[in-house]
């Protein structure tokens, strides 16, 4: 019964996609599921995009408290973005199809990451406590560039950033969907087509490099992935701090004795059903009072705390 | 055959490794032994290309390391590794059976199993095959590590002081089973060893190390002797002859 986990999550995922195309709708169905399908398939996207760069985040850096967003990718998203506005100029960036934004963003990203990240990866190998402060101090770091950057310039420039500076749920990019997701399921299939190989740089540095996979090879090939990930969830609803965490570290306890052939799919689920079902909740119940992202970053960090305290006294 | 040719390795701006030659034989077991800080484990290292290579060059049985395609060599040559703290939940058999990714790539066949079970009862782990590697002491741990490279079948083996968490029975067992696999599967095993008692016991080569260099190489009679530890390693132990067998003693 080596499947379980992913038949009892798929059939919560199931219904939890079914309410949130049905519960409270009002008009014709003709509007109401195409409406509700486009935020559906992004919600769906950016869950999977999050559980999976946040996994290989994890194998590759060789511990499970970081995530991409911890140690800043969507930061740099987002100080790219404002270089970018300030470079162009807002009516230029405004007049670009979106698709060719997000594609400069995406790229520029992919080549940070890998030379930010893969530093610091390599700096860092074995020394986890370094590598937390490191990251927190990049990622704070691009946030204060930004944020420095963002006031010298013009407030209508600062309006275009902004819109893309905050999660949110209910307000998804639904041009971009269709770009974002070819990019993703190209991702995700190297991601999957890989997973007996992220088993084995799991087992760290030398033993990977023992049973002959290039090391640095493949976390140069895994950050560029993420990148592209990070790049979807951010441009679609905003950078999401602790979800990743969230939802890889709940894999984990349903599954402990995980190899990512198990793992990945197991995250993914966990993600949708976190996402669809608290927007759900969120939409239905709470009427919109509290945005989705608040409660994720709450729990989310909450946990982050937790895990960093039993790793100190363990 | 492994061949180092003209290896020079600094760690910051110091020189571990100054210029090392050095043939390693192939079948038998090679002991690299001297004072601490000689270089050995670098060398190994470096054979192993768990570090780049900063001068010189090394080939394996005539391809050269850098260039060679490192899945391959991985079907050739391993190494005792250490494990990450963060590597995922792994029961004894699942890291056994990681010893068989370089011959099929995670699928493994009905041949890789039986390899991984010839390997759990070689080790005396067929007892705790499904129980979490973190549940495991030191010298239990590293003999599923052991076990893992052992499945991977290599020629060469090549392990970094594996003595230094095992009881003296341990100790004797590991070594027999070395000389074991060197002598009825004709592997190669290059091994660090710090106590140069298990060196001359079972070992059939001898490689010398001192301050980055190569002080001595040959058989255990013929290297060990009271002027090399005096001269190597600074102290006066003295080396007793009884019989064929040599032992060096530790006393005052």
């Amino acid at each position: 019964m080596r499947s379980r986990p992913v038949l009892y999550l798929s059939l919560v995922l199931a219904v939890c996609v079914v309410l949130y195309m049905t519960v409270g709708a009002k008009g014709a169905w003709s509007f109401v599921l195409p409406f509700r399908g486009g935020k559906l398939a992004g919600l769906l996207l950016v869950a999977l995009a999050i559980s999976t760069s946040t996994v290989l985040f994890q194998t590759v850096s060789g511990n499970r408290i970081l995530t991409p967003s911890i140690v800043g990718f969507d930061a740099l998203y987002g100080l790219i973005l404002t270089g970018l506005v300030f470079f162009l100029g807002a009516q230029t960036t405004i007049s670009l199809p979106p698709i060719a934004v997000f594609g400069l963003n995406t790229g520029l990203l992919m080549s940070g990451a890998v030379l930010l990240f893969g530093t610091l990866i390599v700096q860092t190998r074995g020394d986890l406590l370094r590598m937390i402060l490191t990251g927190i101090i990049f990622a704070t770091l691009f946030r204060a560039l930004t944020a420095f950057w963002q006031r010298m310039i013009d407030p209508n420039e600062f309006q275009v950033i902004q819109g893309a500076s905050y999660a949110r749920f209910n307000r998804i990019e639904t041009d971009l969907l269709p770009l974002a997701a070819l990019l993703s399921f190209g991702v995700l299939a190297m991601a999957w087509h890989k997973r007996r190989q992220w088993d084995v740089l799991a087992l760290g540095h030398d033993a990977a490099t023992n049973l002959g996979v290039r090391v640095r090879r493949e976390t140069v090939l895994a950050l560029l992935l993420i990148a592209a990930l990070v790049s979807v969830s951010t441009a679609l609803v905003g950078p999401v701090a602790f979800l990743g965490l969230l939802v890889v570290s709940l894999a984990r306890l349903i599954d402990p004795s995980v190899t990512h052939a198990r793992l990945l799919p197991i995250a993914a689920l966990v993600s949708a059903i976190t996402l669809v079902g608290g927007q759900l909740v969120m939409e239905r119940v709470f009427a919109l009072s509290t945005p989705l992202s608040v409660v994720v970053d709450l729990l989310g960090g909450l946990l982050f705390f937790f895990l960093l305290l039993k790793g100190r006294f363990r | 055959m492994i061949s180092i040719r003209n290896v020079t390795y600094d760690i910051a701006g110091k020189p571990v490794l100054c210029d090392v030659s050095l043939d390693l034989p192939r079948h038998g077991v090679t002991a690299l032994i001297g004072p601490n800080g000689a270089g050995k484990s670098t060398l190994l290292s470096l054979v192993a290309r768990l570090m780049p290579l900063q001068s010189g060059g090394i080939d394996i049985d005539g391809q050269d390391i850098t260039t060679c395609d490192t899945g391959a060599l991985a079907r050739v040559l391993s190494i005792l590794p250490q494990i990450q703290d963060a590597a995922p939940r792994l029961t004894v058999s699942d890291l056994v059976a990681f010893g068989r990714y370089p011959h099929s790539r995670g699928r493994l066949t009905a041949e890789d199993h039986r390899i991984v079970d010839n390997s759990l009862d070689a080790f005396r782990l067929s007892d705790m095959r499904n129980r979490a590697l973190e549940t495991l002491s030191g010298g239990q741990r590293q003999n599923a590590l052991l076990a893992m490279i052992f499945a991977q079948g290599t020629d060469y083996l090549l392990l970094d002081e594996p003595l230094n968490n095992l009881d003296i029975a341990a100790a004797r067992g590991l070594m027999t089973q070395l000389r074991t696999l060197a002598d009825e599967q004709q592997r190669s095993i290059v091994i660090v060893l710090h106590d140069i008692n298990y060196a001359l016991a079972y070992a059939d080569h001898l490689v010398v190390m001192t301050e980055g260099r190569v002080a001595a190489t040959g058989s255990p009679k013929e290297v060990i002797s009271q002027d090399l530890i005096n001269r190597i390693y600074r102290t006066d132990a003295a080396v007793i002859a009884i019989g064929d067998r040599r032992l060096v003693d530790v006393g005052p």
